[in-house]
């Protein structure tokens, strides 16, 4: 794996979320996975069990950190204790870079405690760039922001999904974690072609990939984690490596959870994409 | 509209209560179409409109926030049945939403919101009060704060003046009834039943457990945490009184005095008692240091 500073040129390959139902397994089999992505909040806590598991995990295995309440879109300034319980976090990880969402889920201090669309603005851009550069300054880690799956546009958007995040990521100078079941969940939901996402973000900012599964619904689609993954997905999976290069990538799997070795076999797909010889021509047209 | 704007006016849609039907209500809180409110902001697709794309959201923060909370108060959904906890939980979560980025804090509130709503729970009010004590004690008593405990020889040196602190995981309950066992039969219950279903309990209506006969009996009660696991220790209501006046900041000689007020134990065997709290509190490593 080659990295890039959004990662911190991480050589990290394929990985899956830290879930509570696979402690057992992965403290008795110690299964060779190469890294876990833990969700923060579960651990952003003084004591008590869930930091001892981590700490063991840790003594084994690689963790990268991905939050879900940062709220990057919100209007409101984020909770300082939110702040200092995630960098006393991301000193105990060392975590190489930290990732949460592109969107908004609190407002005056009331959290939703979901992962909320932003309207595709001038100034919902302006908004985001300042506090993801806030968050990336006060860590002093790399962060990445993720591309959430939506239901609902806004009339107030002036711009697509993939122009925001470029705009953003451009202007604050920070990652993407990529989500290619988010891009196809809400391609199918605002009917526009998922790749045309995939083949405009730029490629060299990706540090991370996720791929899920989804589940649909008559008039929508849901992004649940708690299916394998499908093969339009795949799909998009292989055209963002091709563009990317070999990038870091997580499989997702929240619900309903299969086995360990059911969610890592999953996982383990990516690599048949990860281990083609790909020249990652953008990336090197990127860096020079 | 602009940013703040939008995000109060979607924010307030979201977290208003679905209908019966778990669909999203024709009007807001203030008497406004909510096919109106989200036309104003909300774009249309092929397949949706306004209105029904905004109730996807509606629906997802609901079933979001009352599963957290179920999960927290196991035994209290258990004693009062899904559909009363659930009609509960929504009356709860409207006054009391989510003021923290982690919904670990969700039922924070809860037991003291509870207390002046007899109406929700029926017969069963007094005992759903302790029992929602007992388990948010659990959510506190699990993760919070471990520090270094003063050892017995400190603690022999204290004098009446000392202000001492306990534990950040120690929460002291006063309750109606001895139910921190009923709390845990209640949580094997649920366990036993869920993995023998194959099926989150959740996804099925479930009525009020039938309960073993249980009297109302003055109880104090301490949950804390010894390694990794939480415990529930019965106390004197002498040693809750004196605990509790030392978690508050009062001096040894003012939580010895707060404790020992009322009581029935003979001044001659106070001193034999005290000595024996603090040995056992030693132990356990509740007492420390207060904190500057």
């Amino acid at each position: 794996m080659p990295g890039n500073r959004f990662n911190a040129y991480a050589d990290h390959t394929v990985g899956i979320g830290l879930r509570i139902p696979h402690y057992q397994h992965i403290f008795s089999r110690k299964p060779v996975v190469d890294w876990f992505e833990i969700i923060s909040e579960n651990f952003m806590i003084d004591a008590g069990r869930p930091l001892a598991m981590l700490d063991q995990i840790m003594d084994r295995y690689r963790v990268v950190q991905h939050g879900v309440s940062m709220y990057f879109g919100s209007v409101t300034a984020p909770d300082p204790e939110h702040l200092r319980r995630l960098k006393q976090l991301v000193q105990r990880t060392k975590t190489p870079w930290l990732s949460d969402h592109l969107c908004w889920g609190s407002v005056d201090g009331t959290y939703t405690h979901d992962l909320l669309p932003l309207p595709y603005t001038w100034e919902a851009v302006e908004r985001t760039v300042e506090r993801v550069r806030m968050v990336q300054d006060f860590l002093e880690i790399p962060v990445a922001v993720e591309n959430v799956s939506s239901y609902a546009a806004f009339t107030a958007s002036q711009m697509t999904e993939w122009e925001f995040l470029t705009e953003v990521v451009e202007r604050a100078d920070c990652g993407i974690l990529l989500d290619v079941n988010n891009i196809y969940v809400s391609a199918m939901n605002h009917e526009f072609n998922p790749m045309d996402y995939v083949n405009a973000v730029p490629a060299h900012r990706v540090a991370q990939i996720h791929i899920a599964g989804h589940s649909r619904y008559e008039k929508y689609i849901l992004d649940t984690h708690d299916h394998p993954v499908i093969d339009p997905v795949w799909q998009l999976y292989a055209r963002a490596t091709e563009r990317c290069g070999p990038t870091p990538t997580l499989l997702e799997w929240d619900d309903h959870i299969p086995s360990f070795d059911e969610v890592h076999a999953e996982a383990l797909k990516a690599n048949r994409y990860l281990r083609r010889k790909q020249p990652a021509q953008e990336l090197v047209e990127a860096a020079s | 509209m602009n940013l703040e704007s939008i995000q109060r006016e979607m924010a307030a849609a979201v977290m208003q209560p679905l209908t019966r039907d778990e669909n999203m209500r024709e009007r807001a809180a203030d008497g406004r179409s909510m096919a109106e409110i989200a036309e104003s902001f909300v774009a249309p697709n092929s397949r949706l409109n306004a209105f029904e794309r905004l109730e996807i959201y509606n629906r997802q923060y609901w079933y979001r926030v009352l599963s957290a909370l179920a999960e927290d108060f196991v035994a209290l959904r258990a004693v009062l049945g899904s559909r009363k906890f659930a009609s509960l939980s929504v009356a709860y979560l409207t006054e009391h939403p989510s003021r923290s980025f982690t919904m670990r804090n969700l039922g924070s509130h809860l037991p003291a919101w509870l207390r002046v709503h007899p109406e929700l729970t029926g017969r069963r009010h007094s005992l759903a009060v302790d029992i929602a004590k007992i388990e948010w004690a659990f959510v506190v008593a699990f993760d919070s704060a471990q520090r270094a405990p003063l050892t017995l020889a400190e603690i022999a040196a204290l004098d009446g003046s000392s202000q001492l602190s306990l534990q950040p995981h120690i929460e002291l309950m006063e309750l109606n009834y001895p139910a921190e066992n009923l709390v845990l039969d209640l949580h094997q219950r649920e366990k036993r039943q869920t993995s023998e279903a194959g099926l989150g309990s959740d996804e099925e209506e479930q009525p009020p457990a039938k309960l073993p006969r249980i009297r109302r009996k003055p109880t104090w009660l301490a949950a804390h945490r010894v390694e990794l696991s939480v415990f529930y220790l019965r106390l004197p209501r002498e040693a809750f009184l004196m605990l509790t006046a030392l978690q508050e900041g009062k001096m040894l000689a003012e939580a010895m005095e707060a404790g020992f007020a009322d009581s029935r134990i003979p001044a001659a065997r106070r001193a034999a008692k005290l000595q024996q709290w603090f040995k056992s509190w030693a132990e356990l490593g509740w007492i420390c240091a207060r904190e500057t």
